[in-house]
């Protein structure tokens, strides 16, 4: 990595560790949230950006991961943070199991049947026989995480949302690098290869079936994760709030944020937790209509999204 | 003049295949287009169709065309026979020829047509309810040079018509070529790596080389040029 | 027995609106080879402009008529000005502005609607002597399905401007070389398609009550019904329509029970998918390196 860019990660690692300090628990919260969508895009970024294949229901994968977590919390009593890594180790086979059949599948038809697993989840969530484990219709309540007692010595308050918002930022930083580990390197590449000319790379020795399979386990493992987050942050899931849209929700997030790319995950999860709220104040009764037009004006305006149009403006300043 | 053509330049994205070609094809007259391959031969009939960005310009029938899109020019009575033969595979060999007739209102005349090209062409009307994939290469070359025909044009491009097919087919397509010009009346620029069969069925042929005009004159001169005879006709 | 027949008449009946909607999106996929994922949420939209002319007072079928004219007209714009510049794109692009017609089309549906569910009537009589297996509007539903198809087949196989748009969806450079402006026999296409949906909407909705969500899963299925039949297949479709209609029936009756209907599709998608991908009536294609 570039002292630049060290520097500038630096900076932005500050600011997120003072942000819960200056601003209402709300807030706090919301920025949560950001964190558990910038995890869950870098999941379907990994899919879909780096290896080319488009996922219309990843909102499965998070509703799978968010209900793990409230399962475990509440019929096994296990801690909030051991919830975290079960849901990713479920994602992880869930993806990959899904992912196995799934690669003999090129992007319209792969679109097509992850658009039937996130249409199909909230019905499967409601199925009466399950009802015992997952709620049904009314789905489970989570109890809040409580700030553990020994971080008082550090002289700040820190109230259960901001200990919520540290321990998504520690695992989202987590997250962060270890995608970046495995972008950045042999795997990363084979993935672009595979993604751009998959018969040549097959032709060099690279496993398409089993980097394709792997990276939709890793992308559903991330989206899982995020999941589990998300279901300690809001302490509540129920089927309906894992329906398509959610699904288009995290498609919008890398249409908007920038494909293949880390930092794209970011932009788009700033998007999508803030931008509702703005439609919503354009239009009380339609909001989904004017995310409508944003994504269609990004495809148009801006197909590289946010981190492309960076990237470029920062070319065009290095070159005169 | 039925066609000129004034310092054309096409190519595919940043590559650049003419560069400044001039030529032109006289009305009732059979031309040739001559070289190797990639020289520009295809690119040149695309061109004039409007299927590649052009540059340049290009008169035809005394009404500028380079401006136009493809399907206007088709409507001005331009056809062209593309390489690969651009068969309708999944429809009837029918359905071929009278998409050819698409553009055309004169539904007496276009059935006139249907027969006449029949006519040239019994084969085809064997194999009229027959889907059109599975004829062969030879009745697919005549299938495509008879939806050319269906639009009554003033002038056919053809686009290597002997390509693929044995000698003997080719002096038959040849020889119906020729009497097609004499009944119809129909002009046509016809591009060929097979130079000899191409100079004794054109009146005029030119040469071109790496997307330019190298030579050009009557068939006969062209034929007794040396260097031709050397590099294009093997003697 | 007699509950099985009934399975699956009203599974013929559904089936019926499951092909008219898998039809469509063989329409766009043949032309375009793109899958709109928007046809569902476009027939809603116009099943609720047909609701909107009827509450005004209009009578069912010219109503009916005159929303299939609406539906064909926006259709083709909504090809000509929000589809045609990403024509080109890559995939995901796509596939992203189709969701956003989606969305744009639910939520604006829901705004200018409500959510609230609302009846839209049925042209067919209340009773009927064959009421034994069928409701007289899944009778009519079926008729006025198949009608649809044939005038459909009629047109394409028949006429000059169904050949060329034939021509237009399997060959876009040699249909211009014929004089064949493709860029409209697309939009044609998208005309249709949207009719096409309008009268499944239309069809399906005095079943299942108006709102905007209800098209949702009956797009799952005839997603499912195209792929069974071949997703370039257009009789492929109506075939698989039928097949999936009886099959969501009678597996929801009797072995999986209704919660899980939805499921079915998901299962045929992914089965299919996975064991015949061209379909059953499709054409398998070599993609050359």
């Amino acid at each position: 990595m570039t002292k630049r860019n060290f520097l500038v990660l630096l900076a932005v690692l500050v600011i997120a560790c003072a942000l819960p300090f200056l601003v209402s628990n709300y807030r706090t919260f919301q920025l949560t949230l950001v964190l558990v969508y910038a995890i869950a895009l870098l999941g379907l970024n990994i899919l879909t950006g780096y290896s080319g294949q488009i996922s219309l229901g990843h909102g499965a994968f998070y509703a799978l991961g968010a209900y793990v977590t409230a399962i475990l919390m509440d019929k096994a009593g296990v801690p909030y943070w051991a919830t975290v890594p079960a849901a990713g180790a479920v994602c992880l086979v869930a993806g990959f199991l899904f992912g196995l059949p799934a690669l003999r599948l090129e992007g319209l038809y792969l679109a097509l049947a992850t658009f039937a697993l996130g249409v199909s989840m909230p019905q499967l969530l409601k199925y009466h026989h399950l009802e015992k484990w997952t709620g049904g219709v009314q789905g489970i309540v989570i109890a809040k995480p409580e700030a553990p007692a020994f971080f008082p010595w550090v002289g700040l308050p820190l109230n259960s949302d901001r200990w919520l918002y540290f321990f998504t930022l520690a695992v989202a930083l987590l997250m962060f690098a270890l995608a970046w580990n495995l972008l950045r390197g042999r795997v990363g590449r084979a993935l672009v290869a595979i993604r751009d000319q998959h018969i040549a790379a097959e032709a060099m020795g690279v496993n398409g079936a089993l980097y394709k399979s792997a990276a939709f386990g890793v992308s559903a493992m991330y989206t899982g994760v995020a999941g589990a987050l998300g279901a300690i942050a809001v302490q509540f899931v129920a089927p309906d709030s894992f329906n398509i849209f959610l699904s288009i929700v995290l498609l919008v997030g890398i249409v908007v944020g920038g494909l293949a790319s880390i930092s794209g995950a970011l932009y788009g999860a700033l998007f999508i937790q803030f931008v509702p709220n703005i439609a919503d104040e354009i239009s009380k009764a339609a909001p989904w209509a004017i995310f409508g037009v944003f994504m269609i004006g990004f495809v148009y305006l801006m197909p590289t999204g946010v981190a492309g149009a960076i990237r470029l403006l920062l070319a065009k300043r290095r070159s005169p | 003049m039925l066609l000129e053509v004034k310092n054309l330049n096409a190519g595919y994205g940043q590559t650049r295949v003419l560069h400044g070609m001039d030529f032109a094809i006289e009305k009732g007259s059979i031309t040739a287009l001559l070289g190797a391959n990639g020289a520009g031969k295809t690119t040149t009939l695309r061109a004039l169709c409007a299927m590649v960005k052009t540059q340049g310009e290009v008169h035809f029938d005394g009404q500028r065309i380079d401006t136009r899109s493809t399907e206007d020019i088709v409507r001005l009575g331009v056809a062209h026979v593309p390489d690969g033969r651009g068969t309708f595979l999944n429809l009837s060999t029918e359905e071929n020829l009278r998409l050819g007739a698409y553009t055309r209102r004169d539904r007496k005349a276009v059935d006139a047509d249907l027969e006449r090209v029949f006519g040239y062409f019994p084969r085809l009307r064997e194999r009229r309810g027959q889907q059109a994939g599975t004829l062969s290469g030879g009745e697919q070359q005549m299938l495509a040079v008879s939806r050319a025909l269906m639009l009554s044009p003033k002038l056919m491009l053809l686009d290597e018509p002997s390509f693929g097919l044995a000698p003997m087919l080719v002096k038959e397509l040849f020889s119906i070529l020729r009497d097609i010009r004499e009944r119809e009346g129909v002009s046509m620029m016809l591009v060929e790596q097979n130079a000899a069969m191409a100079l004794d069925l054109a009146d005029h042929a030119y040469l071109i080389e790496t997307g330019r005009v190298v030579l050009s004159g009557t068939a006969d001169t062209l034929k007794r040029d040396d260097s031709v005879r050397k590099a294009y006709l093997g003697y | 027995m007699e509950a099985f027949l009934h399975q699956v008449m009203a599974g013929l009946a559904t089936g019926g609106i499951y092909a008219s909607l898998a039809l469509a999106l063989v329409m766009i996929y043949q032309a375009t080879h793109l899958v709109n994922f928007a046809q569902g949420e476009l027939a809603m939209f116009s099943t609720y402009i047909a609701w909107s002319l009827i509450n005004a007072g209009m009578p069912y079928w010219p109503a009916f008529l005159l929303t299939v004219g609406i539906s064909f007209l926006l259709g083709v714009l909504i090809e000509r000005i929000i589809i045609r510049p990403v024509e080109n794109a890559p995939v995901l692009g796509v596939v992203t502005v189709f969701i956003a017609l989606l969305v744009i089309l639910n939520s604006v549906t829901g705004w200018i609607y409500t959510y609230t569910i609302k009846s839209f009537p049925s042209p067919f009589p209340k009773e009927m002597s064959l009421g034994k297996y069928m409701s007289p509007h899944e009778l009519g539903a079926i008729g006025i399905t198949l009608l649809v198809l044939a005038a459909l087949y009629v047109f394409f196989r028949f006429t000059p401007l169904g050949l060329a748009m034939r021509a237009a969806a399997q060959n876009p450079v040699s249909s211009r070389l014929v004089g064949i402006r493709v860029g409209w026999m697309l939009a044609l296409g998208w005309g249709l398609a949207a009719a096409v949906g309008a009268v499944a909407g239309m069809m399906v909705a005095p079943i299942v009550y108006l709102d905007p969500n209800m098209m949702g899963g009956i797009l799952l299925y005839a997603f499912a019904a195209a792929l069974v039949g071949g997703i370039d297949s257009p009789m492929g479709a109506v075939v698989g329509g039928f097949v999936v209609g009886v099959l969501e029936n009678v597996l929801g009756a009797f072995v999986i029970g209704n919660e899980l209907k939805l499921s079915v599709a998901l299962v045929l998608i992914i089965g299919v998918l996975l064991v015949k991908p061209s379909g059953f009536f499709g054409k398998v294609h070599v993609s050359r390196v």
